[in-house]
């Protein structure tokens, strides 16, 4: 540990921390765009700019090194005038679209501007005009007039990926990030770009114009897109969820998230969802209230669960739900059922995309659960005949085959979307997705993460243990 | 006329190595090969040789730098990337005496254990690239260069690396970031190359001329090199004398001399009979000097840093009494907004700026808050507050030429033309 003395405050920090990094943590507020924790010093931005005592000329804060006895200013007015000045240099070529611009509102520029100078531009000349809307690949696009050229996304290409699409062409004022010839932004972690861009140069092109980031809520969350569960920002608005942003979780995903995963969110608002129960009458599904759909699940129920075969109350777990929904299911079965049987199922997709880095190849958030629980109760191999068959989430092709040479007696499905014509399923129970309830996963290294819920369920959705509970209660 | 530097340039075969060889080119190599490494170091600090490419560091210094005992590879690098508006002595240097640089470039090299050693030249520069790529070869087939040279156990290889014509380039990290196969960015030193410069290995950058000093002193002594010159600026300087002069040209003279002088005797005086109005002595990086400022100045480091200004490269141009200062300055402008590197926020944004204000003042569009908005802009520029000099160089003409000729500036944005023309 070394003292120094930030503004005349005394601090003691580790030896090695950056000036930058000791202000930060001391809630010193020192303004900056091209440094990132995660990427190497660039020093390009010129915006943390400090005065030491003795020192001559001012120094970037973001590579200099504490030492014993070190005197920084950042409040001074001589200090002030510099970042005032460098705040006006940046804002001197950009076009100023913040009505228009997706950052704004969550613009470090914005925020900057507005902390540390507040003074009008004295340009009186024409501005630098860049194309506006340039596709860097097939997820990201770029306006190129709002780039303050601090290269974080050419270092995180460089640095974090290791894949180099992006350089920085041409020079001064006219400098213009690209992509190599030939190549395109489409590394498996391109939106991350998107995230550590200081302004509203790189755009998702999934949420571009989409909705104005103040009107967002955030949840804290699990990305559910495979077994790593990235710790990510839900954003969402009407029930609607916008967008992923990873959250850091040093242990799980840095600060990062991939592709892959963050566009998973689509599902939650999908046109598939079921927001009532649903019967089937004469070969059809038709919408009923929720007394309907639980009064004809209970019928078809054995009254008594020792008078049938032990095998006639199956429930099948899954790895794509929560332990709570698990859980439920199992309690409940055990429950109704003197000696119920269980399966498993999971997401299978054929060639899986995965790295050695975050994407995993198991498709499936809660995998680890299922396995957890499997030492509590055995698992089936196959589906006993004329049975009644609780079923959630969803089935592999194989298994509702099977399901249906198995002839049971009822299937009733617990569902958050209808994934394709369910001809095998007699009642249809909306469950909420994981953005409309609390719940736990357990990812791959085994570490639980907490979803958090966002919003209400949409339509008549409602969750698994309660419906579970009621048709027990009524058993 | 006393030189170091170019008493072979009336040669016209001075190019050829035998021509140069009786001349006296490679005679220092016997001596050097005889002496310790850090003894040759020693003799340039002696002779207080100073680096000739614009900020005159010591070029022994310089070379004491490199960490002892490193188990890295050496390399030595001569800055030929010569980009300076004014300046185009090195070219003199190539084209008139090229295996003078190149016997630096061996002196240089075994002072500092590098064995291989490339000349970064200039894109424009072909056809002096063309001649030094006959010298080297001159100089191989001659044993030169090469393995065991003068079977001394030392081996060196000198390659040519042509520029692509960024003048960001010149500056020693750039030209490092170029020599890589990277983009022409200058680095955040501390590091210097001589700790971590081209592939993170020890490295020294030095100027043509700076290294073209070094056969002088080899071959005799410190003591020699010091008579000439002033205590802190030893040796000779050559200047790339242009602008309103007779006789324009590169001159080498000793440091020291006073700049009325030079022009008068040397240069023949102002062109036309006309009146000095002003000089810029070391290259357009710098300020500019009024008429009466040259009568205090001499063509040496402190004179001229005395003066408020610098000795830098010796881009030497003298201005006369019908120059606009306006326009002057929007031509310096104009450079440096082309070549900015873009690294840096103040000087990505500044160069052009400034720029612009000054365009649209010589157009006839300028507001007298202009005047005040360029000093202010600029000084938001220089002084540390980007990764090298490049800013400043930009901005300290600026401030000289809008402060010094300030009146001119005013009645150019009253009329909205030139004052120095009729209509």
């Amino acid at each position: 540990m070394v003292k120094i003395k930030i503004d005349n405050q005394e601090l003691e920090v580790a030896e090695g921390t950056t000036v930058l990094q000791a202000a930060l943590d001391n809630k010193i507020d020192v303004p900056y765009f091209c440094w990132h924790s995660k990427l190497s010093i660039a020093g390009n931005c010129r915006m943390c700019l400090v005065n030491l005592k003795g020192s001559p000329k001012p120094v970037i804060s973001c590579r200099e090194r504490v030492r014993e006895g070190l005197e920084v200013d950042t409040k001074s007015p001589e200090v002030k005038k510099m970042q005032q000045g460098v705040l006006e240099f940046i804002l001197l070529n950009h076009p100023l679209d913040c009505p228009i611009c997706d950052q704004s509102g969550e613009c470090p520029l914005q925020d900057n501007y507005f902390k540390f100078s507040k003074f009008p531009s004295r340009i009186e000349d024409q501005k630098i005009h860049k194309p506006k809307a340039v596709p860097l690949g097939p997820l990201v696009t770029l306006d190129d007039e709002r780039c303050i050229v601090c290269t974080r996304c050419v270092r995180f290409c460089d640095e974090v990926t290791g894949t180099h699409e992006l350089c920085v062409t041409e020079r001064g004022g006219h400098s213009t990030l690209r992509t190599y010839p030939g190549a395109e932004l489409k590394n498996p972690y391109s939106l991350c770009t998107v995230d550590i861009c200081p302004v509203g140069a790189l755009t998702s092109t999934d949420f571009r114009f989409k909705k104005r980031v103040w009107f967002l809520k955030s949840a804290d969350s699990i990305c559910t897109g495979c077994a790593t569960g990235c710790n990510i920002k839900m954003d969402w608005d009407d029930q609607i969820v916008y967008r992923y942003r990873p959250r850091e979780n040093e242990a799980v995903n840095q600060c990062w998230m991939c592709d892959e995963g963050r566009l998973t969110y689509k599902f939650i608002n999908d046109k598939n969802r079921v927001l009532e129960p649903l019967v089937k009458k004469h070969g059809e599904f038709q919408r009923v209230g929720w007394d309907e759909a639980l009064a004809f699940t209970r019928k078809r129920i054995p009254r008594e669960a020792h008078e049938v075969s032990a095998s006639s109350c199956v429930g099948v777990v899954s790895a794509q739900a929560s332990c709570e929904e698990n859980t439920a299911l199992v309690k409940f079965l055990q429950q109704v059922s003197k000696e119920p049987v269980f399966l498993t199922t999971k997401k299978e997709i054929a060639n899986p995309s995965h790295d050695d880095f975050l994407i995993d190849a198991d498709k499936n958030p809660n995998s680890a659960f299922l396995k957890v629980l499997g030492k509590e109760i055995s698992y089936a191999r196959h589906f006993p005949k004329e049975a009644v068959v609780f079923v959630l989430d969803n089935l592999t092709e194989a298994q509702k085959k099977e399901l249906v040479d198995a002839r049971p007696k009822l299937v009733v499905w617990l569902a958050s979307n209808l994934w394709e014509p369910s001809h095998w399923a007699d009642v249809v129970l909306p469950k909420p997705t994981f953005a409309e309830q609390d719940g736990t996963f357990i990812n791959r290294q085994n570490r639980e993460q907490k979803t958090n819920k966002a919003f209400a369920p949409r339509g008549l959705a409602r969750p698994v243990g309660e419906v579970l509970r009621e048709i027990r209660l009524q058993t | 006329m006393s030189s170091i530097l170019n008493n072979n340039w009336n040669n016209p075969r001075q190019r050829e190595i035998k021509t140069a060889m009786a001349n006296g080119a490679y005679a220092s190599l016997k001596k050097v090969f005889n002496m310790q490494p850090v003894e040759v170091t020693e003799e340039v600090k002696k002779s207080g040789l100073r680096g000739r490419g614009g900020a005159g560091f010591l070029t022994g210094m310089k070379w004491g730098f490199i960490p002892k005992n490193s188990k890295k590879t050496v390399y030595l690098i001569n800055n030929f990337d010569e980009s300076e508006p004014g300046t185009f002595k090195d070219r003199a240097i190539v084209e008139k005496d090229p295996h003078r640089m190149l016997e630096g470039m061996i002196i240089a090299a075994y002072a500092i254990g590098a064995r291989t050693a490339y000349i970064y030249i200039r894109g424009e520069y072909y056809r002096q690239w063309e001649i030094l790529e006959k010298a080297i070869a001159e100089a191989c087939r001659e044993g030169f260069l090469g393995k065991n040279i003068l079977r001394s156990g030392f081996d060196l290889d000198i390659y040519q690396h042509r520029g692509a014509g960024a003048y960001i380039c010149g500056e020693e990290t750039a030209l490092l970031s170029s020599l890589e196969g990277g983009r022409g960015y200058p680095r955040i030193k501390p590091p210097f190359p001589a700790i971590e410069g081209a592939w993170r290995c020890p490295t020294i950058v030095n100027n043509v001329e700076t290294l073209s000093n070094l056969p002088f002193i080899m071959n005799n002594g410190a003591a020699a090199y010091r008579k000439f010159g002033t205590e802190k600026s030893p040796g000779t300087k050559l200047i790339s004398a242009s602008g309103h002069v007779n006789k324009p040209g590169v001159y080498e003279v000793e440091m020291g001399l006073p700049v009325r002088t030079f022009v008068e005797e040397h240069l023949g005086g102002v062109w036309k009979g006309r009146k000095l109005k002003g000089v810029v002595p070391g290259g357009s990086s710098f300020q500019v000097l009024t008429a009466e400022e040259t009568s205090k100045c001499c063509l040496d480091f402190e004179s001229c840093a005395g003066c408020g200004t610098s000795l830098g490269s010796g881009g030497f141009y003298v201005m006369d009494e019908t120059t606009c200062m306006v326009k002057m300055l929007q031509y310096t402008a104009k450079f440096y907004e082309h070549e900015s590197c873009g690294q840096c926020t103040p000087c990505r944004e500044g160069t052009g700026w400034v720029s612009q204000i000054v365009r649209r003042i010589e157009e006839g569009h300028g507001r007298q808050r202009d005047l005040d908005l360029l000093i202010d802009v600029s000084k938001n520029m220089v002084n540390g507050r980007t990764i090298c000099v490049f800013a400043d160089a930009l901005a300290l003409p600026v401030i000289s030429y809008v402060t010094k000729f300030r009146a001119e500036f005013e009645e150019h944005i009253k009329l909205g033309r030139c004052s120095l023309q009729n209509g």
